[in-house]
């Protein structure tokens, strides 16, 4: 079979900057055949058996032979010097080869991004890395997502994942108006994305580095002639699936069955409000970018986007317009390299009322849309004002409202990077950087609307603006030597950033003046000292040692200070004398590193000093003059200029001995590859203790200003074993088929909750549902998992159908009360899972991924909330709909803590599916083309039985679907 | 760079916030915003207590939950955590409502104790400062005298001196029943009185002498109760307490006299709507109003948690929950013109506690003004109805139980007194009367004004089998009997965890 021995190999040359280089010649040594790589470095190339040296050449720079070996995905440095040839991976400050790797890095490139309608940075990555869940919020286009490295392990400090953009760390925190932060940047303009995982190689960021690193490189101008590319694309969304409640007809048999008292009430009208919420999106997206080099001395890229999408919501629409600059020039005989990039981009969104969603699924399907006067039909009083209590009409929902933002965001940094003149292994590097977002944005609300009693007849204004800055200046100096056989690198810098935040707000009734004004303002400052070393001794043995010294303003003085220490040692065994030989294994290294980091990400910018905050004018004590009847207004707010009660100031609560959490990681792992590299993966294990937990927990009344305060108590540990494979199954000529899987197990659990160890408490209890208010379905409890459900038993008949209101007596004290609630599975997955697989034939290629997750639990809030026949009416006075569930349980009334409604949501989301044909050669050889069609989130199978398994957190309530979404798009490049 | 200060125009460090005399004042009136509304934003956004929603957490939605819902006089039917089991008086030592009381109210006796620590620190040169503590020093005995009340003497005592830093506060006294917080109390009373403004010369809502003496008066009328022996000197002391407030002449009970032409309602309603600070009944009020104090608790709860389909007559929202029961209904004679109930689509009988038809609707307390027009706020969601904390006609009715406990029979003066109360309800006036018709013409005269369980406590009628009510015992439609550990709510296990120093009430 001639064909298995036939292999591709992909890849990207990149300068020495990191740039890719556009032009370059790869041919196969001793042939004639050869790829030229595009405009993006890019190249793919079939080799045969014997075919394993590549000849790298390119004017300028010193042609390099390279050897293929097990590699099939190759990352190429070519240097105008005599440099070897490498395969480097970015890591923090600066990047290092590949084999020289010592911690847990992953890194996808743009050759190997997810494909379709993607409008947010991290959908390119989902599935492809184990260990990394990635979590959209919904429909809506562009939402934000959840992202969990290793499962996160904080309980109240944040667990999202430290985020750096070409160098600079931007803030998580949401910004109002926008959607999701990182959405502001172009997912075409993202050349790398790379997930620092564990400790040895995130430490290096210190305190923000305990839920993980995420660095996105985008890209940068290169070396050849000026070369254009257009992509565009053309989707339409479809919304899957509908919550399952009653349609008219079925809705009057069981209403006149089960509630004949109030059939009255109904209406004549058959309306599927959920049809009437929902449409088709069409969306479009368009990128042109301009890469090259100007006068063979500035290389540069530019890129303009355009991005519009639509939701499957009615009304919901999301327009982002994005334009870099890069400029990448190189001065000074090369001693002093520059890279200057600006991303702008501006965001308009139109957010539909989502209180629509909820409202479809309990409005009465009997009811018209607009009664025979044209008006919204609405639940009303005998005196014809609205029912606040009843179901909005959720067409009025969407129509009424308009709501709308803008925002603006500048990302704008030069980081120069100067080679001594006297001393090449020394390098000076400055790096500085401001992010800048600016939005407004306004909230209409009709006078017609019925939906809001306060504003009907007047209408109600909301508006709002946010500013946030974030600048960066850090430093570094670094040192690289060979002697002999061993090799140093040592770095060492300082960093600088500050964070400010102002948010305002304003709101207009009808023509009264403006009230519930705000203003609130906060920043913050980290400072931090940073240093690296690397040995390496024959290539065999690594070494590194990284230190970092963090200052963080959010603490006391004291406290202000940590210190966070990784080391990670490698040994590549495939270089030691017994395997070089080997024909089997082609790849085997072992790493194992330890590190401590820190969180300090508590969404409080003064938390350790006392302060007084002033109320505002709706929340004072009112002193009435008992002559005149009058309120006495002896104050002027300074918000308003309005005279006003006296507006109370209210002392607040602090915690002035608030230090880091600590999380200590120990990671070993393997980095294997058989069979010339055809098979490849890594086998990874870790564990993880986080102490000093961030955690707002319930201290003495009486010693502070509140009764629960954001302390260091509490610890938890989180262990995981992560696997990948990637195979190149058929490799001849015509046809490639590559097969990609990871798989990641993970499990935390929680190991100290209190300064004081008791028996009797049973946890913190979290996971607000809809429902009454202040219940709950979700603990925090010592020797369970964080987010463990904690409901009742749920008692069945002899038919299996769940018995009204009876629990099992779980204590047998004969009384059912909050302890017979037990532990009942669990938000988070237990066994994540993505495959993924491309097959090429000649022109012609296919790829699909998908994702499965095992082991996770979602509380479904839907059917708990309305799958009940009391659900139908409330007060006599109007009517609702109830959740189809209700016929499966026949239950009257509301049963909200029973484990049946915790239901298994394991599944598989098939997320993307793609077939393309590249046209090549168009017009002579100077243009390429690319025609290709997606589905993205084509099917998904799960037991579970509300609207989508996938619900990060684990409950179910007015979920915005996901839709399915079919794509055209092109590529062209000349 | 790490040494920040706020830079948010609303947030300063103390010695930037209490800078003058209005500064002060403005601290002072966060301890009364406290008893009003429930954080910084109103109606809601950035509450005073953790762990529980906010609109729950308003010091008299609280406190009314825990003295009526458990008696014969409310029945809440909504789905809210640990609501349902007020009703039926089987709460368990985690109960949120409880839990939410304590932490409410003993957070008044913080933010109090801080007042008075700052006033000493930056208010001495301020005219008005002894005056302001006084106020502090009444908020703080009320606060500690209504967790008395629900909790008993084995308290915190949150120490005055003491700020913030992890101390562990320890318990006022080694038994649920006992001297120690009940002596505080009196004794900070006593001292409020010598600086509080008189009546006549506070603004409605503001402490007074009479609101201290009513306070004293009512600790002392139920002493055998909080310290766990009677001692016929307290009822003197409260007696003594009584007559000076009825004696005092600012107070009048509203009835034919003072009904003018536009009135729509009847005297003993004025003290219920949205215009009470007109009505020279009250005593002493906590100010409610519906445009500067937006919250989801006080009258706002109490008036729309009560309104369904009378939405319109009742001049607030309709959150359909509360009702009343029939123990509470059968007291009253016919056209006992303080007997407001809303029928019309009600049932008397309960069969299903979340059923808001089964049950009377109460009308007693309303959004409406005399004239018959709505509260100010546009929504009408806010309600501008006062919370009456202590009214005459409880001074009177006060009156006379202590003459009977005292001296074993009624004196003529509060016999008229009582006649008086009747007699504005068009109700026949009695001739003799002892103390079981006293807690009934309690309920009949107070019902709904948050005194019942404490009521029903000192006649010993709360627990056990002997006075039953529907859903007592969490049995219907007559209710059943229910253990003596219910006189006191649990202390919650959080602050149990979190305080070694402290111990359960027993039972729980």
């Amino acid at each position: 079979h001639s064909w298995a021995q036939e292999r591709a190999v992909s890849g990207t040359v990149l300068d020495e900057t990191g740039s890719p280089l556009p032009g370059v010649s790869v041919v196969v040594k001793g042939t004639t055949k050869g790829a030229a790589t595009d405009f993006d470095g890019r190249f793919q190339l079939l080799l045969n058996n014997g075919e394993d040296v590549l000849t790298i050449s390119y004017i300028g720079y010193t042609s390099k032979d390279i050897t293929v070996g097990n590699q099939t995905s190759l990352s190429i440095s070519l240097s105008p010097d005599a440099d070897q040839l490498e395969e480097v991976v970015v890591i923090g400050y600066g990047s290092v080869k590949k084999d020289d790797l010592t911690g847990s890095v992953q890194s996808v490139t743009a050759a190997d991004f997810n494909q379709g309608a993607i409008t947010s940075p991290q959908e390119l990555v989902n599935g492809k890395m184990p260990g990394v869940q990635i979590v959209n919020g919904g429909g809506s286009p562009g939402a934000a997502a959840t992202i969990r490295i290793r499962g996160g392990s904080s309980l109240s400090a944040s667990n999202d994942p430290l985020i750096i953009i070409d160098g600079v760390p931007v803030s998580n925190e949401g910004v109002a108006g926008m959607r999701n932060p990182l959405n502001t940047i172009n997912p075409n303009d993202i050349e790398t994305f790379t997930v620092l995982k564990d400790a040895s190689a995130t430490a290096i960021y210190g305190s923000r580095a305990s839920a993980g690193v995420i660095i996105i490189t985008t890209k940068k101008g290169s070396k050849g002639g000026l070369q254009i590319n257009y992509a565009g694309n053309v989707s339409v969304s479809t919304p899957t699936q509908f919550v399952d409640v009653l349609d008219a007809d079925k809705y009057r048999e069981v209403l006149v069955a089960q509630k004949p008292a109030v059939e009255g009430l109904m209406g004549d009208a058959s309306t599927n409000w959920q049809e009437e919420i929902y449409q088709n999106a069409i969306s479009t997206d368009h990128n042109v970018s301009v890469a090259g080099n100007i006068a063979d001395v500035l290389p540069v890229r530019a890129s303009i986007g355009y991005n519009n999408s639509e939701g499957v919501l009615r009304g919901d629409n999301l327009q982002r317009t994005t334009a870099t600059l890069n400029l990448n020039p190189k001065l000074f005989d090369d001693h002093l390299k520059v890279d200057a990039s600006v991303k702008f981009s501006n965001i308009q969104n139109t957010f539909a009322n989502q209180g629509a969603i909820g409202a479809a699924a309990a409005m009465d399907p009997t009811q018209p849309i607009k009664n025979e006067n044209g008006e919204y039909f609405s639940w009303t009083n005998p005196d014809g004002s609205p029912i606040n209590i009843a179901p909005a009409n959720p067409v009025a929902l969407l129509n009424q409202r308009t709501d709308v933002s803008a925002g603006n965001r500048v990302i704008a940094n030069a980081q120069l990077d100067y080679k001594f003149h006297f001393l090449p292994e020394l390098r000076a590097n400055l790096n500085v950087a401001t992010d800048r977002i600016m939005s407004e944005g306004e909230t209409v609300t009709s006078p017609e609307a019925m939906f809001n009693v306060e504003s009907l007849g007047k209408g109600l204004r909301t508006e709002y603006t946010s500013e946030k800055s974030n600048d960066l200046l850090d430093f570094y100096l670094q040192y690289a030597k060979e002697f002999g056989e061993s090799r140093f690198d040592i770095m060492g810098g300082y960093s600088y950033q500050h964070f400010y935040t102002e948010n305002t707000g304003r709101e207009f009734l009808g023509d009264e003046a403006e009230r519930g004004v705000y203003v609130d303002r906060y920043e913050n400052y980290l400072v931090s000292f940073f240093g690296r070393a690397n040995y390496s001794l024959k290539d065999r043995y690594m070494v590194t040692v990284t230190l970092r010294n963090d200052g963080s303003s959010r603490f006391a003085p004291e406290n202000r200070w940590g210190l966070f220490p990784s080391a990670a040692l490698a040994w590549n065994i495939k270089k030691e004398g017994f395997l070089a030989g080997s024909e089997t294994i082609s790849a085997l290294k072992f790493r194992a590193g330890y590190g401590v980091t820190g969180q300090q990400d508590i969404f409080d910018n003064y938390p350790y000093f006392g302060k007084y905050t002033r109320g505002n004018e709706f929340a004072t004590y009112t002193f009435v003059d008992p002559a005149t009847g009058q309120i006495m207004t002896p104050m002027v707010d300074p918000n308003t200029g309005r005279n006003v009660p006296y507006l109370s100031l209210r002392p607040e609560a602090y915690n002035k001995d608030l230090k880091w959490e600590e999380a200590t990681t120990y990671n070993v792992g393997i980095d294997y590859g058989f069979y010339d590299d055809r098979i490849t993966g890594s086998l990874e294990a870790y564990y993880k203790q986080n102490t000093d937990l961030l955690n707002t927990v319930d201290i003495p009344v009486g010693s502070n200003f509140n009764n629960r305060v954001i302390s260091n108590i509490g610890s938890m540990e989180a262990r995981g074993v992560e696997f990948s494979i990637n195979t190149k199954l058929v490799n001849n000529g015509d046809l490639f088929w590559d097969l990609g899987f990871n798989v990641a197990v993970q499990d935390n659990q929680i190991t100290q909750l209190t300064q004081v160890e008791s028996e009797t408490y049973l946890g913190v209890e979290t996971g607000d549902i809809a429902g009454g208010t202040g219940n709950r379905v979700q603990i925090h409890t010592v020797g369970h998992p964080a987010y463990s459900f904690f409901v009742y038993e749920q008692v069945y008949d002899n038919e299996g159908n769940p018995i009204e209101n009876m629990f099992v007596d779980r204590n047998e004290d004969g009384k059912i009360n909050d302890f017979d609630k037990y532990h009942f599975n669990q938000s988070a997955p237990q066994v994540l899972m993505g495959i993924n697989t491309s097959v090429s034939y000649k022109n012609w290629e296919f790829s699909a991924s998908g994702r499965a997750n095992f082991g996770n639990a979602v509380y479904n809030n839907m059917a708990a909330l309305n799958g009940h026949y009391n659900d139908f009416e409330t007060s006599g006075q109007f009517l609702g709909n109830i959740n189809a569930n209700a016929l499966e349980t026949n239950f009257n009334t509301e049963i909200l803590l029973s484990d049946y409604y915790v239901q298994d949501a394991s599944f598989f989301r098939m997320d993307n599916i793609m077939v393309g044909y590249n046209v090549k050669s168009l017009f002579g050889d100077s243009i390429n083309a690319r025609v290709y069609g997606t589905v993205n989130n084509a099917f998904v199978i799960s037991n579970y039985e509300g609207i989508d398994p996938e619900i990060f957190g684990g409950i179910d309530n007015s979920f915005y679907p996901r839709p399915r979404t079919f794509m055209l798009g092109v590529n062209v490049s000349f | 760079d790490l040494d920040v200060t706020p830079i948010d125009p609303d947030v300063n460090t103390v010695d930037k916030a209490l800078n003058s005399p209005e500064a002060m004042a403005q601290a002072l009136s966060k301890v009364y915003a406290g008893f009003a509304v429930t954080g910084n934003v109103g109606p809601a956004g950035s509450g005073d207590v953790a762990g529980v929603d906010e609109g729950e957490s308003s010091y008299w939605r609280l406190w009314f939950v825990a003295q009526e819902f458990p008696t014969d006089e409310a029945v809440n039917g909504w789905g809210d955590k640990d609501l349902p089991t007020l009703s039926q008086v089987s709460w368990t030592a985690d109960n949120s409502f409880t839990r939410a009381f304590y932490y409410r109210s003993l957070y008044q006796v913080t933010l109090a104790n801080e007042f008075i620590r700052q006033a000493a620190a930056y208010g001495t040169e301020y005219a008005d400062t002894d005056r302001q503590v006084g106020e502090a020093r009444f908020l703080r005995a009320l606060a500690y005298y209504h967790a008395l009340d629900m909790f008993g003497n084995k308290l915190p005592n949150i120490e005055e001196d003491k700020g913030v830093g992890a101390w562990l506060p320890q318990p006022w006294g080694q038994s649920e029943r006992g001297p120690e917080l009940f002596d505080f109390i009196e004794s900070e009373l006593m001292a409020a009185i010598e600086v509080l403004p008189a009546a006549a010369e506070a603004f409605v809502g503001q402490a007074n002498k009479d609101a201290a003496k009513m306070t004293l008066a009512k600790l002392y009328l139920n002493h055998a109760v909080y310290r766990g022996q009677e001692d016929v000197a307290y009822y003197q002391k409260g007696k003594t307490m009584v007559d000076e407030v009825i004696a005092n002449g600012s107070f009048d009970l509203m009835d034919a006299d003072d009904v003018a032409g536009t009135d729509a309602y009847s005297p003993y309603e004025f003290n219920f709507l949205a215009d009470n600070h007109t009505s020279n009944e009250i005593i002493f009020a906590i100010s409610q109003d519906g445009n500067y104090s937006r919250t989801y608790g006080g009258t706002t709860f109490i008036v729309n948690a009560a309104t369904g389909a009378n939405k319109d007559n009742m001049g607030g929202g309709a959150w359909y929950g509360t009702r009343t029961t029939k123990a509470l209904v059968n007291l009253f004679e016919a056209d006992d013109a303080r007997a407001l109930w809303f029928t019309d689509g009600h049932n008397l009988e309960i069969t299903d506690q979340s059923l808001f038809t089964e049950g009377y609707a109460v009308t007693k307390f309303k959004n409406m003004k005399r004239d018959g027009s709505k509260g100010d706020n546009a929504s009408s969601e806010f309600v501008d109805t006062d919370v009456p904390v202590y009214r005459l006609a409880d001074a009177y009715l006060m009156a006379a139980e202590l003459d009977i406990r005292i001296n074993g029979s009624v004196s003529a003066t509060s016999l008229d007194m009582v006649n008086e109360l009747r007699t504005r309800a068009g109700v026949g006036a009695v001739t003799s009367i002892d103390l079981d018709f006293i807690l009934d013409e309690r309920a009949r005269e107070l019902y709904w004004e948050a005194h019942r369980r404490t009521d029903l406590i000192r006649f010993g009628k709360f627990t056990g089998g002997d006075y039953v009510w529907p859903l007592k015992g969490n049995s219907l439609p007559d209710g059943g009997s229910i253990s003596a550990h219910y006189e006191l709510m649990p202390i919650p296990p959080s602050d149990l965890n979190a305080n070694p120093n402290l111990s359960q009430n027993a039972g729980y």
